[in-house]
């Protein structure tokens, strides 16, 4: 597996722009000639797609959803980070990639995590010039907050629904592109296989979510911005759809995945409430700005929360992390409200909760001031759970949210299948082992406003247009693939319906693959997931039809695959013997129980490729190199 | 907490549908609304029925994609708020809960509870938006906009574009969806540019998708779980004039050289 990132030459603070100046180029009256696919219409895959469409390149864009504005990016909460150093607070580019390299805990690629903090300005430009009504300030400039795990206040925002905000932009954009024809757009479409012929990615194979029919669709180029696939723990804070299907399909097509094991889990989730529940619901991690969190120190304390006095409250991120106190990373707050739970000092009915409490900010900014900033999340809160956080703190517990792993790309963003781009969530390459609040939408938004539109283009111009029409036998028997498995998950007829069989998977994820791991558990997670596959296959459930609208024929689809991909994630954790960022591993902690990296022996990423289901997966390493940031060790104590 | 649930079930487009009627047993207060109709599909599942379809995705309230007209009203009784953040507590065990898809003939039935909203972005696609290609823009603070017109802009951007409004309108009018947007951006200066022609095309569209018009019943605001204020179909209506009583351009037209 060829895994040479093709960096550029240059400083690292050159490079994009060296980058530039010597990527070849399609010109404009050539350009129509090239059809790229995008799968998936987020933040991601609506910008590029949008982009390259404006550019002239002939675009189709895929998603499951009924309309692009559907897609999960809709949900983001809290902002975007841009280097923009309004607030005079010392912001800068090198700032911002030296807050994402350690964010990351040194397992990103270091140049484009700088590309990245580069190109954050552009995308608030991009924005406001699209008409995204971002905050502003009395005298009219745009306002900004700080986010987690940060000491400069860089994130822009709108209210609590800068996600939708700025994918009605990227939306916008497509839906220009679509009424100039320039982009087809495939809705209720399911991309079930990508075709590739004579080692490139050449199309892919679609499913119509309402009539079953399979379609076959020939191109220069695929991307791929599928996003994560955090729902292989049946409970997180992403969309019940959201799946890991396009990118594991890929990977079995030849596509390196890596560091399958690196998923975060958001500290500021509402509790689950019973058996029954669907999903879990994220509270922007921007209340942690005023929310203080804590729980009583005794474990069988009884009385009700404004009776508990200020000396019984233990206020643990606060005690130990005087520095950083609420606004620690991701990781390290999930990981101590584990503990404090674990402990026995939990809240609520279940007992894996913690308080996040807003009383001494509404004491000190008043009433108004605190409605200001959280009045929508306050609602949220209070619309489920029945309480209001102005009376009493909110309970929240951590949960899946993001993942970080994704298909291995280059500096190009393609994949180790030429020809096969991966933008977004659905790609590795920005965010290490963690990533910091309010990255995500700006990484999605960099590569697909100004990164994959160029590079696309280099890679287009070294190969002939329309080469390869849907007549080619690689995709009827791609077709006939995918056409046997959906009749295989048919037939099945068993007894067990596929919620009850991800939810299995799911329990079993969260507890041996969750906030923290270990080789027993992930081991034991290695025999059973195979077991729990071989059910599947057997016990399954699914009535109706392949022929109609068959919501469980969808999400059967998308559980074989999180149960085939459920297994490398556990690989991949049990081999990586460190712990860094939000891969805790119980064997390598610091006296204080915070992560301990282990540089010599896994400062690089992790890539698998796929060897069909009967052999295991092969491992190749990416070595990262650290020159503009040298290695420390990261710590948010002092 | 026991429901009778009394549920529109369609084959698909142009097939009849007719109600069924159901039983849901033992239901917790903290379950939602989807959440019990998932338990309901599940337990068809045993027992071998085909499972109602309903469109859901985040589950938070924020995607638009979840629809339900329940006990008659979209997204149900609660003000503000969509289909899946309901919860079994707002309902009185023993009820009878009568679920039907959205009502309208811009938005046919595709099979039980789904239907299609394509209208919706032939709509949007029709103009609303900002016509501005990726690239080096101008430095945003170099156009400063009042703290007050950003927030209204973001009031009226924050359509989820679920189409309860349509549902609840007894025209079927898509009027205050198409005003959100419209009013979004043509408060703001870089919709300016664009604004009157951008009212112009998405006014003809929302007719041409079979939308009713509007009365001034204003059942969209009240069914809207973004409480959008139908104060923005008053200021589409006005721009619209506006562009009525303008001179006729042509942007793509020949431009006139000097």
């Amino acid at each position: 597996m060829d895994l040479d990132a093709r960096i550029p030459s240059a400083p690292i603070e050159f490079m994009w722009d060296t980058h530039k100046e010597h990527l070849r180029l399609v010109g404009p009256r050539n350009r129509p000639k090239y059809r790229i696919l995008v799968v998936g219409s987020g933040l991601a895959g609506a910008s590029a797609a949008a982009s390259m469409a404006a550019m002239g390149y002939r675009v189709d864009c895929f998603c499951f959803q009924d309309s692009p504005r559907r897609a999960h990016s809709i949900a983001a909460q809290g902002g975007i980070n841009a280097a923009k150093d309004y607030r005079n607070d010392g912001d800068s580019i090198y700032r911002l990639f030296y807050d994402t390299q350690k964010g990351g805990d040194y397992r990103s690629r270091e140049a484009n995590v700088w590309r990245l903090a580069e190109l954050s300005t552009a995308i608030i430009d991009q924005a406001v010039a699209q008409g995204v009504p971002f905050a502003r300030e009395y005298g009219g400039l745009l306002a900004n907050r700080s986010f987690g795990g940060v000491l400069v206040e860089r994130t822009f925002y709108c209210r609590g629904e800068t996600g939708q905000q700025l994918l009605l932009g990227a939306c916008s954009a497509l839906a220009e592109q679509i009424h100039a024809g320039s982009v087809t757009m495939h809705t209720r479409s399911e991309m079930l296989d990508v075709v590739v012929i004579d080692g490139r990615a050449r199309g892919i194979v679609v499913r119509d979510l309402l009539t079953g029919k399979l379609s076959s669709h020939a191109a220069d180029a695929v991307v791929l911005a599928t996003g994560g696939y955090s729902n292989v723990y049946y409970l997180s804070t992403n969309a019940k759809g959201c799946n890991v299907t396009a990118t594991w399909r890929a990977h079995k097509r030849g596509a390196g995945f890596a560091n399958p094991c690196f998923n975060q889990i958001h500290p500021t989730c509402i509790p689950v409430a019973g058996e029954h529940q669907s999903k879990l619901t994220l509270m922007s991690e921007s209340l942690r700005n005023d929310g203080r969190i804590w729980v009583p120190r005794q474990a069988s304390e009884s009385r009700s929360v404004d009776e508990i006095p200020e000396s019984d409250r233990y206020y643990y991120l606060e005690e130990r992390y005087p520095r950083f106190g609420n606004l620690v990373p991701r990781d390290v707050a999930s990981r101590n409200a584990k503990e404090v739970c674990d402990q026995g000092l939990g809240v609520g009915s279940s007992g894996l909760g913690v308080y996040l409490d807003f009383r001494d900010a509404i004491s000190e900014y008043g009433h108004d001031a605190i409605g200001a900033r959280y009045e929508n999340l306050f609602e949220m809160y209070e619309r489920i759970t029945g309480e209001s956080p102005w009376n009493a703190p909110m309970r929240i517990y951590p949960a899946p949210h993001y993942t970080m792993g994704g298909l291995w790309v280059d500096y190009d963003l393609m994949t180790t299948v030429p020809g096969l781009f991966a933008i977004g969530e659905a790609n590795f390459s920005d965010h290490g082992a963690n990533r910091l609040g309010a990255s995500s939408m700006m990484q999605c938004l960099a590569d697909g406003y100004f990164i994959v539109p160029l590079t696309i283009g280099d890679y287009l111009s070294r190969h002939p247009s329309g080469d390869v029409t849907t007549d080619h036998a690689a995709f009827s028997d791609s077709e006939t693939e995918v056409r046997d498995r959906t009749e295989r998950l048919l037939s099945i007829q068993g007894t067990q319906t596929v919620e009850s069989l991800h939810r299995e998977l799911g329990r079993l994820m969260w507890q041996d693959c969750g906030i923290a791991r270990n080789a027993d558990g992930l081991s034991r997670a290695l025999d059973e997931i195979p077991k729990l596959r071989e059910r599947f296959w057997n016990e399954l459930r699914i009535v109706g039809s392949g022929e109609t609208l068959n919501q469980s024929l969808e999400h059967a689809g998308r559980l074989a695959d999180f149960l085939e991909f459920a297994e490398l994630m556990c690989r991949d954790a049990l081999v990586r013997d460190e712990s860094c960022g939000c891969h805790f591993r119980e064997e390598h902690q610091t006296s204080e129980g915070e992560t301990l990296r282990n540089d010599r022996d896994f400062s690089h990423v992790s890539v698998w490729e796929h060897r069909g289901m009967d052999h295991d997966p092969k491992l190749h390493r990416e070595a990262l190199t650290f020159e503009a940031l040298p290695l420390a060790q990261r710590n948010y104590k002092t | 907490m026991n429901f009778v649930l009394k549920i529109w079930r369609q084959e698909g487009t142009g097939s009849g549908g007719a109600f069924s009627h159901y039983e849901v047993r033992d239901v917790e207060p903290t379950v939602s609304f989807l959440e019990m109709l998932d338990t309901l599909n599940e337990e068809l599942t045993e027992s071998g029925q085909e499972p109602v379809a309903f469109d859901s995705d985040c589950r938070e309230g924020i995607c638009g994609m979840c629809s339900l007209v329940i006990n008659g009203q979209p997204h149900g009784p609660i003000p503000g708020t969509t289909t899946c953040q309901l919860y079994m507590r707002h309902f009185s065990d023993g009820e009878e809960i009568t679920i039907e898809p959205w009502r309208s003939s811009a938005f046919p039935v595709l099979r039980d509870l789904v239907v299609d909203r394509s209208a919706f972005d032939r709509v949007m696609q029709a103009g609303g938006y900002v016509t501005v290609h990726s690239g080096p823009k101008p430095e945003p603070n170099s156009i400063p906009i009042e703290p007050e017109v950003a927030e209204e802009a973001l009031d009226a951007a924050c359509c989820i574009g679920c189409g309860a409004c349509v549902a609840a309108c007894p025209n079927g009018a898509a009027m205050l969806y198409t005003s959100a947007k419209v009013s979004h951006l043509a408060l703001l200066p870089q919709g300016q540019p664009e604004r009157y022609a951008r009212v112009t095309a998405m006014v003809e569209q929302m007719e041409e998708e079979g939308f009713g018009s509007c009365r001034n019943y204003a059942e969209c605001e009240a069914a809207c779980p973004k409480e959008i204020s139908i104060k923005f179909i008053g200021r589409m209506n006005r721009d619209y004039l506006r562009a009525a009583l303008r001179e006729p351009i042509n942007p793509r037209g020949k431009m006139e050289s000097q």
